[in-house]
């Protein structure tokens, strides 16, 4: 196979093709995508502020709110998957549409439906998590981690 | 014996075999472009009806396959073989559509570079007498590939400025000794090229270093330039693909004129939503058994040179964090 000096010359080659590609490349849209995540997931979270407001204007308190509220974020999050709305939101807003709980739902919604054609338990049932599941795994760990530290400095 | 190469890695045929019939079957967002008039059946429903895309990708590919015999009146029987490759696992859908017709298979995977792949072979076995009649297919699936390669359809992704749109479509083109007007004269077979491109949202950038490579060994097999030829388009590079080709053999001191295009961006050329151009096995085959072959027909060209590219990765290969390895085959088609 190649010598030392061939590979070198290379792995200098493939620097050098990918300075030129980075240079060609078109950057990202930092500040539209910024500004539009800003908007769409603030716009997100307020329909989730209407929800809060209009349980706790039938007497819950904020806590007691704060469930159903969730649920009803997942719900439509679910229901607009379901409508193939969802992804449309997504790349027009990016993080905007994937932070809020209801991107969460759409990532299970997504893979569910995607999988279901291998069948319910080998497809949808396996697999429904292949998005959600390491945010799920790093979220309860972190959780985990979070709460031994202050359970040892307050004891 | 006569010598059926030119230099490294060109292949010339003796009795150049012709393209009797051809076929394009095309999908839904590919029949908005302005290519569509060029292809032979356009399907608004990228499902054609069934349950499973995987289902639908078979369907097109039929279809593709039945619209090229039954143009040129042939049966089925009297094809000799079947050169077919997609970009599925185990290339299901070549296999499991080639159950059907009762043609002796060969099955190939050269990612998006199948179209060029298979004609070569075909070609290559009707020039060598080993086949009367061969049929060189492909097909891609813009739902199929993104749940091969990507993420479900539904999820919510922002596409990357390098992000291109798998075409959804098949194109298959029978291969014979007489009947048709545009001969396959030549095919140039690409090496396995790595630039150590490692994202897989960047086809573009990692297949364009294959395609220089694969057009340069065949411009210096052949002793041609570029102008030799009406036509010089590559398979999937799409706008930022074709952009790099053009540097990259302008730096060889063979720089690419007007008479290069990519399928890709002519695939999607206004059409909204598509990043920066089509890819997958059928963007150039719908592009050079539609287009191209038909405006030969048409003596408006008579001279091409088709480079289909492909990145021979896996889900797996990049998410162990390997780069991505690239391949370009070329065949020129003359009248």
């Amino acid at each position: 196979m190649a010598s030392p000096g061939a590979k070198k010359q290379k792995a200098d080659e493939r620097a050098k093709y990918q300075r030129l590609a980075a240079s060609i490349v078109p950057k990202p849209p930092l500040v539209r995508n910024m500004v539009v995540a800003f908007v769409v997931g603030g716009l997100i979270c307020t329909v989730g502020q209407g929800v809060i407001n209009a349980f706790m204007s039938r007497g819950m308190t904020q806590d007691e709110a704060t469930a159903p509220t969730l649920a009803t974020m997942i719900l439509i999050g679910s229901v607009l998957t379901g409508l193939s709305a969802y992804h449309h939101i997504g790349e027009f807003a990016g993080a905007g549409a994937a932070i809020p709980i209801t991107g969460f739902a759409n990532t299970i919604v997504a893979a569910a439906m995607d999988f279901k054609r291998e069948g319910y338990i080998l497809g949808m049932g396996a697999k429904m998590f292949i998005i959600a599941g390491p945010v799920l795994v790093y979220g309860i760990l972190s959780g985990v981690l979070v709460a031994l530290i202050r359970w040892l400095y307050r004891g | 014996m006569t010598t059926k190469r030119v230099g490294g890695s060109t292949i010339v045929y003796s009795t150049p075999p012709v393209i009797v019939s051809a076929a394009t079957v095309a999908g839904p967002k590919e029949s908005e472009g302005q290519m569509a008039q060029w292809f032979d059946e356009l399907v608004p429903d990228d499902m054609f009806g069934e349950r499973t895309p995987e289902k639908a990708e078979r369907r097109f590919m039929e279809d593709a396959i039945k619209i090229a015999l039954g143009s040129a009146r042939v049966l089925p029987e009297q094809v000799n073989m079947i050169f077919a490759g997609d970009l599925l696992n185990q290339i299901i859908t070549s296999s499991f559509t080639a159950e059907g017709f009762g043609i002796p298979f060969v099955g190939l995977y050269g990612a998006c570079s199948t179209m060029a792949q298979s004609l070569t072979m075909a070609s290559a076995m009707v020039d060598g007498g080993y086949a009367d009649l061969a049929l060189a297919v492909t097909s891609s699936h813009y739902q199929t590939a993104e749940r091969q390669f990507r993420y479900p359809i539904e999820l919510n992704i922002m596409r990357k400025s390098t992000s291109q749109y798998t075409v959804t479509g098949a194109g298959a083109a029978l291969v014979g000794r007489s009947g048709g007007k545009v001969k396959v004269t030549e095919a140039t077979i690409g090496k396995v090229i790595d630039m150590g491109i490692k994202d897989p949202n960047q086809m573009g950038p990692a297949m364009a270093p294959a395609a220089a490579d694969t057009i340069f060994a065949h411009l210096a097999d052949t002793g041609r330039d570029p102008g030799y030829y009406d036509i010089i388009l590559t398979g999937d590079l799409g706008r930022v693909g074709a952009e790099i080709l053009r540097q990259l053999m302008a730096e060889k001191g063979v720089p690419l004129g007007d008479n290069y295009s990519d399928a890709g961006i002519l695939m999607f050329e206004g059409v909204r939503g598509t990043g920066v151009g089509g890819s997958g096995c059928a963007c150039s085959a719908l592009i050079t058994y539609g287009f191209i072959l038909k405006r030969m027909c048409q003596n408006e060209i008579s001279r091409a040179l088709v480079v289909a590219t492909g990145a021979l990765m896996s889900p797996i290969s990049w998410q162990q964090g390997e780069s991505i390895p690239c391949i370009a085959n070329a065949v020129v088609l003359e009248t």
